[in-house]
């Protein structure tokens, strides 16, 4: 039984604390790899398509980009439910305020980079052609005609959706 | 049990253990890079004059309705055969009389409805690229014996070169509307 006695004349052991640094490395680490750059805060719900033949995009810098999709629960009130365009961070009202967005993206850019303007278009799969077009005719009217499609990497479903 | 000092933990493994840590954490977060499908946009119809009219042979017209129905030169065709479809047209080289008379002339017209869906918009731009792509991954097997994205610009621009990507996109139509399709 003496065994299992406590010992309580001497004093308490410390605690190694050589191994503190390394824990705050990873946590510092994890926080790192984790946290996502956020330029614009979405106001809508986009999940992209996938497909097979993507390319990267260059330059971020040189990149607008556009959101559609059907605006998040939050602002459903405000914007109601069907598919909404999102520049910045702004929900816009009308398709047309497009070219002018575009004119002020291209101001802002170097003379010499004016032309290599490219625009993202990040839309949810579920949205109709049918506003993806307007953004199409409003970009060929501000003649910005580089244009992305953002996707997913994948296999895509052939046998319907 | 009279011993004087507690011993130490062995604190040499922690370094380790962290270090797996952090590699599991670095493989699985991913940081979302932007890839997309790249679309050169037609630019705006000045004067419908200047507007060319290809001989038809060199027109391959794709259809894509308010249903999501896959239609080529009018008729009903599934999604998977489409890529084939898009090489047969291109890399015709005169061969066919229906398909094109060379890769320079073939084009591919799409178009589609107000009420299709942006996903089988996307699936469709897809095959068609994807078509393409193997053409000139064929030929740089052919030509140079390696894969299309393993050779330099120069050598990769003569091969895009003969089979330039020609994908038209009509002015879409408001048929079904776009809440159906459903």
């Amino acid at each position: 039984m003496s065994k299992f006695k406590k010992d309580n004349s001497k004093e308490t052991p410390k605690i190694s604390t050589a191994s503190l640094p390394d824990i705050v490395f990873m946590l510092l680490f994890f926080f790192m790899t984790s946290t996502k750059m956020k330029d614009a805060e979405l106001k809508v719900k986009v999940a992209t398509p996938t497909a097979t033949e993507v390319v990267k995009l260059e330059d971020k810098t040189l990149t607008s980009f556009i959101y559609v999709g059907v605006p998040n629960p939050r602002f459903e009130e405000l914007y109601g439910t069907s598919p909404r365009i999102q520049l910045n961070d702004a929900i816009i009202k009308d398709v047309k305020e497009i070219p002018a967005w575009i004119e002020m993206r291209r101001a802002a850019q170097p003379e010499y980079n004016r032309g290599k303007i490219v625009v993202s278009v990040k839309a949810d799969r579920d949205v109709k052609m049918g506003i993806i077009t307007d953004v199409k005719q409003q970009l060929r009217e501000a003649n910005a005609l580089k244009l992305n499609y953002s996707t997913h990497q994948g296999q895509i479903d052939y046998n319907g959706r | 049990m009279s011993k004087k000092e507690i011993p130490e933990i062995n604190a040499a493994s922690m370094a380790d253990m962290a270090f797996l840590l952090l590699v599991y954490f670095l493989f699985t977060t991913t940081i979302d890079s932007d890839k997309g499908l790249q679309i050169l946009l037609p630019p705006k119809v000045q004067d419908e004059q200047s507007v060319a009219h290809p001989k038809k042979r060199n027109v391959l017209n794709v259809l894509v309705n308010g249903r999501d129905q896959l239609l080529v030169r009018g008729e009903v065709t599934d999604l998977s055969e489409l890529t084939e479809l898009v090489k047969k047209h291109v890399g015709n080289f005169g061969s066919d009389p229906n398909f094109s008379e060379s890769p320079s002339k073939a084009i591919i017209s799409i178009k589609n409805d107000r009420g299709t869906s942006y996903e089988m918009y996307i699936k469709v731009q897809n095959e068609l690229k994807r078509g393409y792509n193997e053409l000139r991954n064929n030929e740089a097997l052919a030509v140079y014996g390696r894969d299309y994205n393993d050779l330099n610009e120069a050598q990769q621009e003569s091969i895009s070169k003969k089979f330039p990507q020609k994908i038209s996109e009509a002015e879409p139509e408001n048929v079904f509307g776009e809440e159906s399709g459903q």
